[in-house]
């Protein structure tokens, strides 16, 4: 009784209390485990298989754990592997690969945020009409330009080599992240960029010094786009490299769609896994920084 | 005095749009001079182009003698401020200070010298290693104004760098800024829309609009004299009453009222019978005992009492309008009272109706 009688504002107070099994939680949540078993469940037959002897695969059991876990599919896929003549694995394919990405990662990145800088600071007579061009690059099919790039590359005498397919891979980059660097230097407040000029600060002093320290959420963004995007890249390997110099996306397909004596599913997803690593070491490497800068570059148009 | 900053017949255009047109300024060594007016009349603009951020579609500019039309912002011999600080996030205060230093290839033992000064100036020692996301509003504002300093120029421009501050904060600031202009002695230009900053800190005031110069004076003058309908409507808070009506010989008459002029001391010779405007500050209309023996007395009904501690402001209706009436210190009024009122013509404003010129 005493009690009541001091509580004299008796009623709600203080948080709403929640309930744990509420109907939308039992939606929303059941919707997430739905979804993520149908993204999962594909990457764990490909793990469990390629741990798998090839006896233990043909007796059918896709989903069924490795009775004898053998590493020796993985060992395969990666040096021993043939495609044609070569039997050096996929090793060699990663090496390509990696050739190929560094040098286009930082001449694209390089380039577009100079572009971008340029382009949001130091806007010049038609500075616009210029990105609108740039931009309409973007939507251009990429199949339009394969065989007039092959003659392109041919005259500059790039054609096979590993720069040729830098360059395209350089060229091709440039709209979308032009564009990205565009709209993050925008929305760095103009007066900072006034304030360096009245300091007495240049063009490349003050995208050093100023933009660049500024700008890492952005860098973050553009090196996971283009790693992800010249690394999946199948199209442009095929066609302006030769078989010493594929990447490792073309050399993981001679390797599956090989005709030649038995299929070894096991080698197959050993070879596909380990082309996937490096992408996706990437996302789980940058999750929160991804999404902080694409919000940080999309916003402003 | 030598001026050190003049402006010759400016002009700029952002494309088909005329933000500036012909603009003649000059302003003399040591000069605090406000630009005020209300946003979009170009005077942000004026300031961009006398620091060299924009470049003019026509015209010259002037810094110690010297044509700095076409030079870069580093080489006019300014600092500026701006309204978001613009700190240099990624560099402690120290850095932001000497960054400017840095380009300019001063030796480094001077830099340090110089940054010292300046930091003791505007008591900012004790945050110099800081970077300026762990300082308050107010402190950035002071390395803002540190970082305009350090450059030892002689014409400072600041542009609105109060408007990001809170009201005590601000008034704090201007204070100093006062402060420091009577100490330094620098040219200074500065860019406000609040007119109380304008009042307190300007040895003149230039009242901008549409990218013109509408009246260029002393604070003292620009309240006293407005020079048009624009500039006493602008200028004055509370605003100033206009009435509109007919001006015949030394007679205003309009639909609630006519008062006898005779005492109003006209700008112009020209007292001819016509449509006028006629101003009178809120503060100058006097109640109640004050009212009698003024060269206008009436009484008006009490609409809405303000009361804003040191004064009140009372809203009557009177002559058909809403009108605002200060009296001092806290007013007995009550709302549906009678209020005896009156002014006089000393005090008045007349404004001719068609060009809003001062008569």
């Amino acid at each position: 009784m005493a009690d009541i009688s001091t509580n004299s504002a008796a009623g709600p107070r203080g948080p709403k209390p929640k309930k744990t099994f509420s109907r939308g939680n039992i939606f929303l949540y059941g919707t997430l485990i739905v979804v993520s078993m149908y993204y999962l469940l594909p990457l764990y037959v490909m793990i469990v298989t390629s741990l798998k002897g090839m006896p233990e695969i043909r007796m059918g059991n896709v989903f069924g754990p490795p009775m004898e876990i053998t590493f020796e599919p993985w060992v395969k896929a990666w040096s021993e592997a043939c495609t044609g003549i070569n039997c050096d694995g996929l090793s060699r394919g990663f090496g390509n690969s990696v050739r190929i990405l560094i040098p286009s990662i930082l001449l694209s990145i390089a380039i577009a945020s100079i572009n971008g800088y340029a382009l949001s600071n130091w806007k010049f007579k038609g500075s616009e009409t210029f990105f609108t061009i740039l931009i309409i690059g973007a939507f251009i099919p990429y199949q339009t330009m394969l065989y007039p790039i092959v003659i392109m590359l041919r005259e500059i005498g790039l054609m096979g080599s590993i720069w040729g397919l830098v360059l395209v891979h350089t060229v091709f980059g440039m709209p979308i992240l032009t564009l990205l660097f565009r709209n993050y230097f925008t929305s760095i407040p103009e007066e900072l960029f006034k304030a360096a000029r009245v300091d007495g600060a240049g063009f490349w002093q003050i995208y050093f010094q100023i933009m660049l320290p500024m700008a890492l959420p952005i860098f973050v963004v553009a090196i996971i786009l283009q790693v992800t995007g010249i690394w999946n890249d199948f199209l442009f390997g095929v066609i302006y490299t030769k078989p010493a110099t594929y990447p490792m996306t073309v050399q993981l397909n001679n390797i599956v769609n090989s005709v030649q004596g038995v299929k070894e599913y096991n080698v197959n997803m050993a070879a596909t896994l380990l082309t996937g690593l490096v992408p996706l070491i990437i996302y789980f490497a940058s999750g929160k920084l991804f999404v902080r800068g694409i919000a940080a570059g999309a916003v402003k148009g | 005095m030598a001026n050190s900053v003049e402006i010759k017949d400016l002009d700029l255009n952002f494309g088909s749009v005329k933000v500036l047109k012909q603009l003649n300024l000059e302003v003399a060594e040591g000069e605090f001079l406000v630009l005020l007016g209300s946003s979009g009349c170009g005077k942000s603009t004026l300031l961009n182009c006398i620091a060299g951020l924009l470049d003019v579609s026509d015209g010259q500019i002037f810094i110690k003698g010297e044509n700095v039309t076409w030079a870069e912002p580093s080489d006019r011999g300014i600092g500026m401020v701006f309204q978001s600080y613009a700190l240099y996030p990624q560099m402690t205060v120290r850095g932001n200070l000497s960054f400017g230093l840095k380009n300019a290839k001063v030796p480094k033992a001077e830099i340090a010298k110089r940054v010292e000064r300046v930091a003791d100036v505007l008591q900012i020692e004790a945050l110099l290693d800081r970077k300026p996301g762990a300082l308050s509003g107010g402190q950035r504002q002071r390395v803002a104004i540190g970082r305009a300093l350090v450059r030892d120029v002689d014409v400072f421009l600041f542009d609105e760098p109060l408007s990001n501050l809170d009201a005590k904060l601000r008034t704090d600031l201007r204070v100093e800024l006062k402060r420091l202009h009577q100490k330094l002695k620098n040219t200074m230009i500065y860019v406000t829309h609040d007119q109380v900053e304008a009042m307190t800190l300007a040895d003149r005031i230039s009242i901008m609009k549409n990218g013109l110069i509408e009246q260029l004076d002393t604070p003292e003058m620009i309240y006293a004299k407005p020079c048009n309908k624009y500039v006493a409507d602008f200028i004055g808070s509370p605003a100033m009453n206009l009435f509109e009506g007919q001006l015949e010989g030394t007679t205003f008459t309009c639909s609630g009222f006519n008062v006898d002029v005779t005492g109003y001391e006209f700008a112009t010779q020209t007292r001819s019978e016509a449509a006028a405007w006629l101003g009178i500050r809120p503060e100058h209309i006097l109640t109640g005992e004050a009212a009698e023996g003024a060269t206008y007395t009436g009484t008006a009904e009490i609409d809405i009492v303000e009361p804003m501690g040191s004064d009140t402001l009372v809203w009557v209706n009177f002559a058909g309008q809403s009108v605002r009436v200060r009296t001092e210190g806290q007013s007995p009024l009550k709302s549906g009272e009678t209020l005896t009122l009156g002014f006089d013509a000393a005090r008045l404003h007349l404004f001719d109706h068609k060009t809003e010129i001062r008569l």
